[in-house]
């Protein structure tokens, strides 16, 4: 169904908007398996599923995808999830959902969205397909809450990173239609 | 072209109408009489003061609880429910249900009104689907939806009169705010700052809801309704095109200035009152210039809308300072002078005191000593940068430019104050603030605009102001003719409930924990708390019934504060992991919407 890849690389936006109305019930509720990284392409990691995965150093130095994900977390996500994936009055933790999650399931709930209304807690996940902002980041987010929600990283911002490969800023731009 | 109103409600109920009113007498008197409480704010000039004194400093650790009442709705409950005669009227967040309550009757249901709104809404409202009340005048209940739907109901049977369409929230434009009725007009705002939305007050018709006047923040001199030659800010006439001139290219066209805070009417100068939000987006290098007229106090004519002065209180943002907190109108001597005063208490962390008849800054003071981000606001007359904030290079998220992670800035993005409102006490003259004592780290970075798409462009971390009590929040007195702190009173969170204060010497207030707290208006000493089933972010109130003074509140934790706090802050300077779990909110109260109404025993 989802290439275990980028969805970067194939377009995102236009192939999102095609996935969103897919329904969710067939979910498994499964965590992502092992994160160890066993590809490196270009400075992106990926566990031997194929899902995009963290790469932390013993000394807390963070691959790109991590720290981006940081910052792209905090930038759409956190006014309803709370900081750090936490969780709020609003929106469940992410780094405990996660737990029960797996990235097909996790990429199908940001692009498509989700309503759980009614009964005085009106619950709407909004559907970001559309938003080029979160699509070309996607991994992105999902690598950060993956790493956060194995507490492989704690709750400040990371301080120390790898830095931006070529191909990531190329891909970046490509998406971003820059 | 906006539909402007549903052309059925306004056939089938402009015959029940006479000729409009002259002024809208009626809202001021109810105003006056303190056993009512017919508009949020309290009254015109947004004091939120009552001339009660059954409660007062003696008694009030008496008070118990009288009744209560479930919302049914689980969000955040901000503003407070109404008293007109007896009947109370309670509103709800999302889906924005409004209950009449019969006084007389145990609060029995005399009518509900539940609109129909579609739940895509919901996730375009930035942080919670808050509502901040409902408006009384002539009969009517005015509610503005989410959905930016305005309706004026039936204050007897609750059936909507007229109904008209603010705004679009496909573009990302919602409403969380109250309404203004100021003579035979209805004001409103809207909310859309993240969406890129170009914001706007709108002026219509008390008894059809035909739109009269819509005044953008920013944009042509027409479409912001200013004169060039009449509008003044700082003492001069603002000229041609002052707004388009402060921008780049089209992005004005997107470029916030929301209005979703409070509106005050000063009537003797016929004159109402409001300020703008953060020009979008929140990364400051996209649209470089002072954007005009974002972060702005405005002095509007509210028969044709047009602009009599303004003041950018924080030109070109780089912190999401929205302006829109409320302007409270008080006549206090300064500097040995009576003075018609504006008194506004910034998100920016500075309380201004103002000419409010001629827009003359008269005063401009940090209320919480960790601000920082500028240093003061520039009161020489003479200045090139009179009026403007001296910036400190260090916490200038342009300056250091996109990709920079500037740290340690105070106040953080929600401001020393967010849109929950202070009261002015006449016995004491003092204004009683509550306030956020929390800094941030703001990263802005590149961000592409896609309608009815968030457009925020920057990645913050919020924690508790260092080297304090280690509480996100404060409770204080201020003297708005000295620009002093008179007292503080700390508190362990944010403070994001309105206050009361009263003629009984004892000002009100609710924390984000859940406690309903009453404090001695001349000390800050504690005099009276309980705690309710959630965390209060709502507005306390006050009025009488058979002789008797009731005080109520709204508990339902959320909002902004319940978003930002539910787990905690960190503080990224003292380490990983360094989370005291006393921080998260999460763990002192839930949620859930109720109407707790306290009065003293027989
Ligand atoms: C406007 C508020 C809002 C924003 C912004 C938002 N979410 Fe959500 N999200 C929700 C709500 C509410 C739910 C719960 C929906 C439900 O109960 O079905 C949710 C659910 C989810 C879930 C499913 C969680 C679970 O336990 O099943 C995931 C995954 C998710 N969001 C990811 C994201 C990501 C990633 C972002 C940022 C790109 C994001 N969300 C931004 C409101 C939001």
């Amino acid at each position: 169904m989802f290439s275990k890849l980028s969805l970067m690389r194939t377009g995102a936006v236009a192939l999102c908007m095609a996935l969103a109305p897919l329904s969710v019930s067939a979910q498994t509720l499964s965590k992502q398996g092992d994160p160890t990284p066993v590809k490196d392409e270009d400075g992106k990691y990926f566990d031997k599923s194929g899902a995009p995965t963290y790469n932390i150093k013993p000394d807390g130095t963070v691959d790109w995808a991590t720290y981006s994900g940081y910052r792209r977390y905090h930038a759409e996500c956190h006014v309803c999830h709370g900081p750090d994936g936490m969780g709020s009055t609003y929106a469940p933790a992410l780094i405990d959902s996660l737990k029960t999650m797996d990235y097909d399931h996790f990429q199908e709930v940001v692009v498509g969205g989700r309503q759980n209304v009614g009964g005085g807690n009106e619950k709407v996940m909004p559907s970001f397909g559309l938003n080029k902002n979160v699509m070309c980041y996607l991994d992105d987010i999902y690598v950060y809450l993956r790493a956060r929600s194995d507490d492989a990283l704690g709750r400040a911002r990371p301080a120390k990173r790898e830095d931006k490969t070529p191909v990531i800023t190329a891909t970046e731009k490509a998406c971003l239609g820059e | 072209m906006r539909r402007l109103l549903t052309v059925t409600a306004v056939a089938a109920c402009s015959a029940f109408f006479s000729a409009p009113v002259m002024a809208n007498d009626g809202v001021q008197k109810l105003t006056e009489d303190p056993s009512q409480w017919v508009l949020q704010t309290g009254d015109y000039a947004n004091t939120r003061h009552s001339k009660l004194k059954q409660i007062d400093t003696e008694n009030v650790g008496k008070l118990q609880v009288a009744w209560t009442f479930s919302t049914g709705v689980l969000r955040g409950h901000e503003g407070s429910p109404l008293v007109v005669g007896d009947v109370m009227y309670v509103h709800t967040p999302f889906p924005n249900i409004v209950y009449a309550l019969d006084l007389n009757d145990e609060g029995r249901i005399i009518w509900k009104y539940e609109p129909k709104q579609d739940p895509n809404v919901i996730p375009v409202m930035c942080c919670d689907t808050v509502n901040r009340g409902l408006a009384y005048a002539d009969g009517k209940v005015f509610l503005h939806q989410a959905d930016t739907k305005v309706v004026a109901l039936d204050a007897k049977t609750g059936k909507v009169l007229w109904s008209a369409v603010n705004g679009d929230p496909k573009k990302g434009e919602t409403n969380t705010a109250t309404v203004m009725p100021v003579k035979d007009k209805l004001l409103v705002g809207i909310s859309g700052g993240e969406y890129g939305v170009r914001c706007h007050l709108t002026a219509y018709d008390m008894n059809t809801g035909k739109q009269i006047w819509r005044a953008y923040s920013m944009g042509p001199d027409d479409e912001i309704l200013f004169d060039p030659e009449k509008t003044m800010s700082l003492g001069k006439p603002v000229g041609k095109d002052s707004s388009l001139k402060t921008w780049q290219g089209d992005q004005w066209k997107i470029g916030g200035g929301c209005t979703w805070g409070w509106y005050s009417y000063d009537p003797k100068t016929n004159t109402v009152y409001y300020g703008s939000g953060n020009p979008s987006t929140w990364n400051p290098a996209q649209r470089p210039g002072d954007n005009k007229w974002s972060m702005t106090i405005f002095a509007r004519d509210p028969d044709s809308g047009m602009a009599k002065w303004v003041y950018q209180m924080t030109p070109h943002d780089q912190w999401d300072y929205d302006g829109i907190n409320e302007m409270i109108l008080v006549d206090q001597e300064f500097d040995g002078k009576m003075r018609p005063m504006l008194v506004h208490f910034d998100r920016n962390g500075f309380a201004y005191t103002l000419d409010r008849k001629t827009g003359e800054l008269l005063l401009a003071e940090k209320y919480d000593p960790a601000v920082n981000w500028a240093t003061k606001v520039d009161m020489d007359k003479n200045s090139p940068t009179f009026g403007r904030p001296l910036v400190v290079e260090k916490y200038s998220t342009e300056h250091n430019g996109e990709d920079v992670n500037t740290t340690g800035i105070c106040p953080a993005a929600l401001g020393t104050k967010d849109q929950q409102p202070a009261s002015f006490s006449p016995q004491t003259g003092l204004f009683y603030v509550p306030t956020n004592h929390v800094c941030m780290d703001y990263e802005p970075f590149h961000v592409s605009y896609t309608p009815g798409q968030p457009y925020v462009g920057a990645t913050l971390s919020m924690f508790p102001a260092p080297n304090s009590h280690g509480g996100m929040g404060n409770f204080i007195a201020w003297d708005a003719r000295k620009g002093k702190i008179v007292w503080t009173k700390p508190e362990q969170f944010s403070v994001w409930s309105g206050a009361l204060s009263t003629d009984g010497g004892v000002v009100f207030y609710g924390t984000l924990e859940g406690y309903l707290k009453a404090v001695d208006a001349k000390t800050g000493k504690e005099l009276y708390r309980f705690k309710t089933p959630s965390g209060i972010i709502g507005n306390v109130m006050t009025y009488t019934h058979k002789g008797k003074q009731y005080v109520a509140v709204l508990s339902g934790v959320g909002g902004w504060a319940g978003i930002g706090l539910a787990a905690g802050l960190t503080d990224p300077n003292a380490g990983l992991g360094a989370v005291g779990g006393y921080s998260a909110l999460s763990s002192y109260t839930a949620l859930g919407g109720q109407l707790s109404v306290f009065t003293l025993p027989q």
